[in-house]
This record gives C-alpha cells, structure tokens and sequence, in this order.
C-alpha cells in the first residue's frame, strides 16, 4: 500500500469543497442537506485515514469516532429529511429562496 | 498488493458522484449520484482496512439515507421541476468563491507539510472483536448516548413531519 496520507486528505478536502458548494449554490432544500451529508463524509475519510496512518492504529480511536459521526449523521439526514417534508406541507414548496419570511 | 491500484478508481468515482450530485438538475439522478459517492467511500474505507467502518457507511448511506432522501424528493415533489426554473441560488458564484478559497486553503496547507507525505505502518486491522471490546469497556458511555440521540431524533422526526392540524390552512404558494 503505497499511497501517501497526503492524497487521502486532497481528496478529502476536494469532497468537502463540493459538499460546502453544493450547500451554498443549490435551491433545493434536500440537495443543502445531500451537501451537509458529503461533508461529513468527508470528515470521516479524515479520521479513518489519520487512524490507517497514525502510530498507534491498535487503539482504533479513528474508527470509533467515524462510527459515531456515520450515527450523527443517520440521526442528522432523518431529522433534516422530516423539517423538508414539514416545510414542504406548510409552505408548498421546498425551494430554500422562497422561503424567506419568518412568520406564516 | 491491490491496494496500490484501488486508491484512484475510488477517489474517481467518489468525486465524480459527489460534483454529479451537486450539479445535476435532476433530483432523483442527484440522490442516484451521491449513492455512488457514499459507495466510493465505503470502498476507500475498506481499502484503508477499517471493515466495519465501511460495511456500516454501506448499510447506513449506500442503504438508508440514499432511501430517505429519494423518498424526501418523491413526497416533496422535487423531481418534476419545470424546465424554465433555475437550479442554483441568485448568486452561486459567492457560494463557489468560498468553497474555492476553503478548499484552496485546505490543499495549500495540505501540500505544504512534510509530515504528512508519511506511508502507513505495515499492517492495520479493526477486527469486529476487539470494536465490540472497546464499545463496551472504553466507550460505552459514548455509545449510550448515541443511542439517546438516535431515539430523540427518530422520536422527533416523526412529530416534525406529522401533517398538521387542519385549521392553520397552508398558503398556496
């Protein structure tokens, strides 16, 4: 195994570029949270690739954290998905920029 | 070893499925995509020898949310969207400006270190057993409370998306 921690690192950071923009540029309220999603993702790339490449990869401490954010994030899509349909009932659409007034 | 020449096709394919995801016009392809990029990281993960880890983001992403966020679009009405209608916020070239700068600033201070060109140590396994030793002895109070957090946000994404009571009549666009 021959590639350097480095490139896992660019990658993840490319993962998380995409992710950032996708959540700044898109419209669609499911398409920001699909970003929130790729940069967690991308987070744990990062702790999986530091526990492969640390010193002490018996302590497994990488890979525990990445099991709790893969759960943060399940538990974050599930809640994030149910506000899309609630908004989508109340206010007909699920278009962030039409979404704009606070009260009603 | 195989491993050598796994690293590419992987990242390709999660990058790929990721830009595809935040690009594409059509939801139901953009759900499709990402599913390919949450794949691509669970092969990264097995590749980086941490199994359970990749078999659980298969389950949990590949399996779950990829499910949830097409059923999302299809109760939401996303996927048909009128031909005329912009995909993008009025002014995505701010949205792309930052995210450029962050990731130009991650890959620059990335680049720029030494330390971290190192290669791995010889050989790494996270076999089940010994994750099942350490949830239960050294994080066990960490797991207890994801277990809370998974019950409360369940619990509370129910009543979030309960159809509300009919007298506050919904405002027609």
């Amino acid at each position: 195994m021959t590639t350097p921690l480095v490139h896992y690192l660019i990658l993840a950071a490319l993962l998380f570029g995409v992710g950032l923009a996708g959540a700044l540029t898109r419209r669609n309220a499911v398409l920001v949270l699909l970003g929130v999603e790729l940069m967690l993702n991308a987070a744990n790339l990062n702790f999986i690739a530091f526990w492969r490449f640390g010193p002490h990869p018996e302590n497994l401490t990488g890979v525990m954290v990445a099991l709790f954010v893969i759960a943060i994030g399940a538990a974050e899509a599930a809640i994030g998905l149910a506000l899309v349909i609630a908004l989508y009932r109340h206010c007909r659409t699920a278009q962030l920029d039409r979404v704009a007034s606070l009260k009603g | 070893m195989p491993n050598e020449l796994a690293f590419l096709p992987c990242a390709v394919v999660t990058l790929a499925g990721a830009v595809a995801a935040m690009m594409l016009r059509n939801l139901v392809h953009c759900a499709l995509c990402a599913a390919g990029a949450f794949a691509g990281l669970a092969a990264l993960y097995l590749q980086l020898d941490a199994q359970f880890a990749g078999f659980a983001q298969l389950l949990v992403y590949v399996g779950a949310v990829a499910i949830l966020i097409v059923f999302t679009i299809i109760l939401t009405r996303g996927a048909d969207l009128r031909p005329g209608a912009a995909a993008t916020s009025p002014a995505p070239w701010v949205g792309l400006l930052a995210a450029g700068l962050v990731v130009a600033c991650l890959i620059g201070c990335l680049v720029s270190s030494p330390s971290l060109n190192r290669l791995p140590a010889a050989t790494a396994d996270a076999p089940v057993k010994s994750i099942g030793e350490q949830l239960m002895n050294q994080y066990v109070m960490p797991l207890e409370a994801i277990g809370l957090l998974l019950t409360a946000a369940l619990l509370g994404a129910v009543v979030i998306a309960l159809r509300e009571p009919p007298k506050s009549e919904p405002p027609t666009r």
